[in-house]
């Protein structure tokens, strides 16, 4: 039970109490049914109450059964784990070489399949003694203290509080030693991938799904108040301090939301749980962490699914954006001399997002109108610096991570930075000046061969654009003659009250000039 | 008058510790289970037999007799009363019941309304909106639903009707305790009552009375520790939450005992977000510290509620001029300031105190001790030079033995039956408690920590036994699998030291625990015992079942 085949540790784990598991006897057999159907047949479940009491004194010894067969390794991973004996020959194989040793999700119940970690009761560098608890674990029928078979250290710990871990697989590492666990530690970081269970909900689920260097989407939401209103609550003493409900505050810590950027909507400018929802709609936050990324598996025909937060938080910011008198206007663009640009410069890690948002910057330099915004109806403001903010999709979120200064900058460091914000975003890593300071954005659905279409304005904002595929065209030219050009549509929507037709039409012109001679873009 | 739902940070045991306190704002909720709060009504209905009836009105027609000879006296020969209770809540109401059966001239005298805090301003009402609160979080918890196979679109309340339901269940309460007084011939004397003299009371503004013994029920107040303003608006104890005339978005609860967890309970079902302050180190640390860390799990983390530990409540301003409610905390141990926060309420519920003031002990030389009336373990009352005030009495809240309403009852029937002649001793340890909270909680006996205390003192070994409501039947069937039920108890001798539960209808169920202990029944008795399937009473068998008595071992039964 405790050396498996491969020389390797095996069980670490044993129940301390028994007892714990005993249950209503016909309880367990109710339970016991859909799996083990051989067991009881259901005619002779009428019985269940005789029965079980027939059944009762051998529950003890069978529980005892099934605590042992679920100790048999079942994970994979833990065959792999031969430790390098270079450093400790030996002639006998089969003795225990593992210095450091698995702690496994134990079975508490023979119908276990999975367990939620309540609470680890040691935590990581802790010294282990052989018998002492280190885990709470809660199994489909009670809360149980687990003990460690062995002395050592606990190197790291592999499923967080209120994570699920499958029966047999890894939720922790014991090392032997002091020295042996920063080994620990890093073995835990190679394993921690290929756990399939063990995605906390605290905790953001391994990404896996890479985040394509540019897939912008058609909408894009962020709160219409950034910075138009001052948080005005007297006990934030101007900011330094942050007064949020009790909920807004669960909320921020679960979708890992930084309450120091999020303005208050409450009761004197505190923070509540809408002003959180709306944060993560615009920016750095995640999807869902407890639920997986909705995809057409497991989506049930017909249901009616309530929204999510943060939907509910996208669907009002929608709907806010309706009370914004908008109009578009398109222009189509070649861009062979962009494309060949492109080219050239890409390995110098400069990415199309980049040269698209620095020509987009240059020609908003040129046409400060459209870079402004308008948010009481009475007065618009020239932003001082060209923010390009550009939506990129993520686990079913939207981010809108913004180049700050794009005309300014040039654009091998734009594109430095545009990777940094995207690694950030993957990483749930950005600040709200990160995302929530964009005064233009760009939406590109090219990539999925869309050749054009129209964006929403987020409530904020003067523009949007929304970039579509290039293609190659047939295209006649003025001297009579047929070529074929690679062309994009470009399509802006803008806030008619301080944006008009002329200033679009001019700002596109210039951009059109911009990408067809695009020296500029590389100063 | 008798207890409310919660803890006291007022114990006997804890004098020292309290006093400790008094100077600082932000008490601890319960520092120990005898100051647990609960409240309870005994037989308040009126479907007794016309037997008690009977013999009292013959009884009264003797005494009356006997009084009309009575001089003025000190200490009078005769009596008005073979018993006089001072306060009509559930202790005083329990006393005067039994008097009633044991054929006392009974008088009860209340200064306020007839129930007392509990049936008025604590736990009848605070029962009505749990109710609500226990419906409003089941309709609201749509995986639940969806689990049972239900759909119910957006459960919603109206605050005025729900606010209606708790004042008229008070009334009604209120009217059937009244109706079983007079019923059984028990005279209501209206007035604050005070006692003048050994076996003499005044009440209202000169009507004097004597009476064989007395029984001093009093009951108690909120605390409100100093630095706190009160304005019953935004700034409230129980008695003003009680009516429910607002539910503010967000409401801080000084104390996390029985009266702010349930409050919690009702303020979050109905939307409100809760921040706790809590002097102690951890939360309810009035529980066995495994039931107060599930019930953190299964009562505060997934609900909309924060809270600070180890601070005290410094100073609480009412909202006003357009400021909202200020609490200023400071560190529990080091008294520095720590945080200012700004919420629409706050509930002081940092326990209660008791109500003695003007009861004219001055007058018997008895000097209250914080205020609560010295007693021994009869009752009787003690006075300043250590000796007993015959023929005084002293139940409930007012002496603070276990500031439980339905403690208060006991107390009350065990001084009837020393009156009329049979000595009896209250075992305190097996009275139960209960907080109502969804799920709920429940206790009696000692915690793990006392209870090894105990052990450690006088040399013997104790067991722990635990069971979950994941593994029974019925808890499964409603889809309320999240529970604990633990036994503490002597594995040589089967007795049992104490039972806490958390879980469905754990109020309900610790009487099994409870009556086991007052009646000295050991586990390997009480194991035997059968209890129907599928119930959650089988919670409680699996649990005496699972302990492991070595009695046959060490002391083997003869054949």
């Amino acid at each position: 039970m405790k050396i498996n085949e491969f020389g390797n540790a095996s069980v670490d784990i044993i129940v301390s109490s028994i007892s714990l598991v005993r249950t209503s006897p016909c309880g367990r057999l109710e339970h016991l049914l859909p799996r083990r159907p051989t067991i009881l047949t259901p005619e002779k479940k009428s019985l269940a109450p005789l029965i079980c009491l027939l059944r009762n004194r051998s529950k003890q010894s069978m529980m005892a059964q099934l605590l042992n067969s679920s100790f048999t390794p079942t994970s994979p991973c833990l065959r792999r784990q031969s430790m390098p004996s270079l450093t400790q020959p030996t002639s006998r194989k089969l003795q225990i070489q593992a210095k450091i040793r698995e702690i496994f999700m134990p079975a508490l119940s023979s119908t276990m399949t999975e367990g939620k970690i309540v609470s680890w009761v040691k935590s990581e560098g802790d010294k282990l003694s052989k018998g002492e608890s280190v885990v709470v674990v809660e199994s489909d029928k009670a809360d149980m203290d687990v003990e460690t078979f062995y002395d050592g250290y606990l190197a790291a710990i592999m499923v967080e509080e209120g994570g699920v871990a499958a029966v047999g697989s890894a939720i922790a590492l014991l090392a032997e030693t002091e020295d042996e666990i920063a080994q620990a530690t890093s073995k835990a970081k190679e394993q921690s991938s290929s756990l399939s269970l063990s995605a906390a909900p605290s905790s953001p689920p391994p990404v896996e799904t890479k985040i394509p260097d540019f897939v912008p989407v058609a909408t894009v939401v962020k709160p219409a108040t950034v910075t138009a209103v001052a948080s005005t609550h007297p006990a934030s003493d101007r900011g330094k301090r942050i007064v949020a409900s009790p909920y807004a505050k669960k909320l921020a810590k679960e979708l890992n939301i930084d309450l120091s950027g999020v303005v208050g909507s409450g009761p004197m400018g505190r923070i509540v749980a809408k002003d959180v929802e709306v944060a993560v709609v615009a920016g750095a936050a995640v999807a869902e962490p407890t639920k997986p990324p909705s995809v057409a598996p497991g989506i049930e025909l017909g249901s009616v699914v309530p929204f999510t937060t943060m939907q509910g938080a996208v669907s009002r910011n929608m709907v806010e954006s309706l009370g914004v008198p908008t109009f578009r206007v398109g222009y189509t663009i070649t861009t062979d001399a962009l494309d060949a640009l492109y080219k050239k410069i890409k390995p110098k890690g400069v990415t199309m997002t980049a040269l698209l948002a620095k020509a987009t910057a240059l020609a908003l330099a040129k046409h400060p109108v459209v870079n402004s915004s308008c948010r009481d109806g009475k007065s618009f403001t020239y932003n001082s610096s060209i923010n390009i903010a550009v939506a990129v999709a993520i686990d079913g979120g939207l981010i809108t991570p913004v180049l700050q200064n794009a005309d300014k900058v040039d654009i091998y460091s734009l594109s430095r930075k545009w990777k940094e914000l995207v690694d950030k975003a993957r990483a749930k890593q950005l600040q709200p000046q990160e995302y929530s300071t964009g005064t233009f954005t760009l939406s590109n659905l090219g990539m999925f061969g869309v050749d054009r279409f129209d964006a929403i304005l987020p409530p904020g904002t003067g523009a949007i654009m929304a970039v579509g595929a290039s293609e190659p065209t047939v295209v006649a030219t003025k001297d009579g003659r047929i070529g074929m050009k690679s062309q994009m549509q470009v399509n802006v929507t803008a806030d008619h009250r301080v944006i008009y037709g002329a200033d679009l039409a001019q700002f596109l012109e210039t951009l059109a000039k911009i990408i067809e001679d695009p020296k500029d873009l590389t100063f | 008058m008798h207890s409310f739902i919660s803890t006291s940070p007022i114990s006997p045991l804890f004098h020292h510790q309290f006093q400790s306190h008094t100077s600082l704002t932000g008490l601890p909720s319960s520092p120990s289970p005898f100051s647990l709060r609960f409240c309870g009504l005994r037989r308040e209905l009126l479907q007794l037999p016309q037997l008690f009836h009977r013999v009292s009105s013959k009884n009264r027609t003797y005494v009356s007799a006997a009084a009309s000879s009575a001089g003025n006296g000190s200490p009078p020969k005769t009596f008005d009363y073979d018993l006089v209770i001072i306060g009509a809540g559930v202790g005083g109401h329990g006393a005067a019941l039994h008097a009633v059966e044991k054929g006392l001239k009974t008088a009860i005298i209340e200064g306020d309304v007839i129930g007392g805090t509990c049936v008025n301003r604590g736990c009848v009402p605070s029962k009505a909106l749990l109710a609500v609160s226990g419906r409003m979080r089941e309709l609201q918890d749509e995986h639940h639903m969806k689990a049972l196979g239900l759909q119910v679109s957006g459960a919603g309340y109206n605050r005025q009707a729900v606010a209606d339901h708790a004042s008229n269940l008070a009334s009604k309460i209120r009217n059937n305790l009244t109706n079983s007084l007079t019923a059984l011939g028990v005279d209501i004397l209206t007035g604050f009552g005070s006692i003048l003299g050994p076996q003499k009371v005044k009440y209202g503004t000169d009507n004097v009375i004597t009476a064989k013994d007395i029984i001093i029920a009093t009951g108690s107040v909120p605390f409100v520790p100093k630095g706190i303003e009160v304005d019953g608006k935004t700034v409230v104890t129980s008695d003003h939450a009680l009516k429910l005339e607002v539910v503010p978005e967000w409401i801080a609860i000084v104390g996390s005992g029985y009266i702010g967890l349930e409050f919690s309970d009702v303020y979050t079902a109905l939307g409100s977000e809760v921040t706790f302050i809590e002097a102690l180190d951890q939360l309810m640390p009035g529980f066995d510290p495994e039931i107060s860390k599930l019930a953190q799990r299964v009562l505060i983390n997934p609900r909309k509620i924060d809270y600070h530990t180890g601070v005290f409540a410094n100073k609480i301003t009412p909202a006003r001029n357009g400021k909202p409610v200020i609490i200023e905390l400071i560190d529990a141990k080091t008294k520095e300031p720590t945080e200012t926060l700004e919420v629409d309420a706050a509930l002081i519920a940092t326990g209660r105190a008791p109500f003695t003031k003007g009861l004219g002990l001055e007058n018997i030389n008895v000097e209250t001790q914080r205020g609560f009336v010295p007693v021994d373990e009869r009752m009787r009352v003690i006075d300043a030079n250590g000796n007993k005030v015959p023929h005084l009495y002293c139940i409930g809240d007012a002496n603070g033995k276990l500031m439980l309403a339905h403690a208060a009852s006991a107390q009350g029937i065990s001084v009837v039956e020393q009156v009329s002649g049979k000595d009896h001793v209250l075992n305190h340890l097996s009275i139960p408690a209960a907080c109502f909270t969804h799920p709920e909680i429940s206790m009696v006996g000692l915690t793990e920590p006392q209870a090894k205390e105990k052990a450690k003192k006088e040399r013997f070994k104790i067991s722990i036994a635990k069971t979950s409501f994941k593994a029974n039947t019925k808890a499964l069937a409603e889809n309320e699998g999240e529970g604990l039920a633990k036994l503490i108890y002597r594995p040589d001798t089967g007795e049992i030291l104490g039972v806490h539960i958390l879980g469905m209808h754990a109020a309900d169920l610790i009487h099994e625990a409870s009556n086991a202990m007052a009646l000295g029944t050991r586990i390997q008795d009480i194991k035997f015992a059968v209890h129907a399937h599928p119930t959650l009473s089988e919670v409680l068998d699996e649990l005496f079942k699972s302990a492991k008595v070595n009695v046959d071992v060490s002391k083997p039964v003869a054949v």
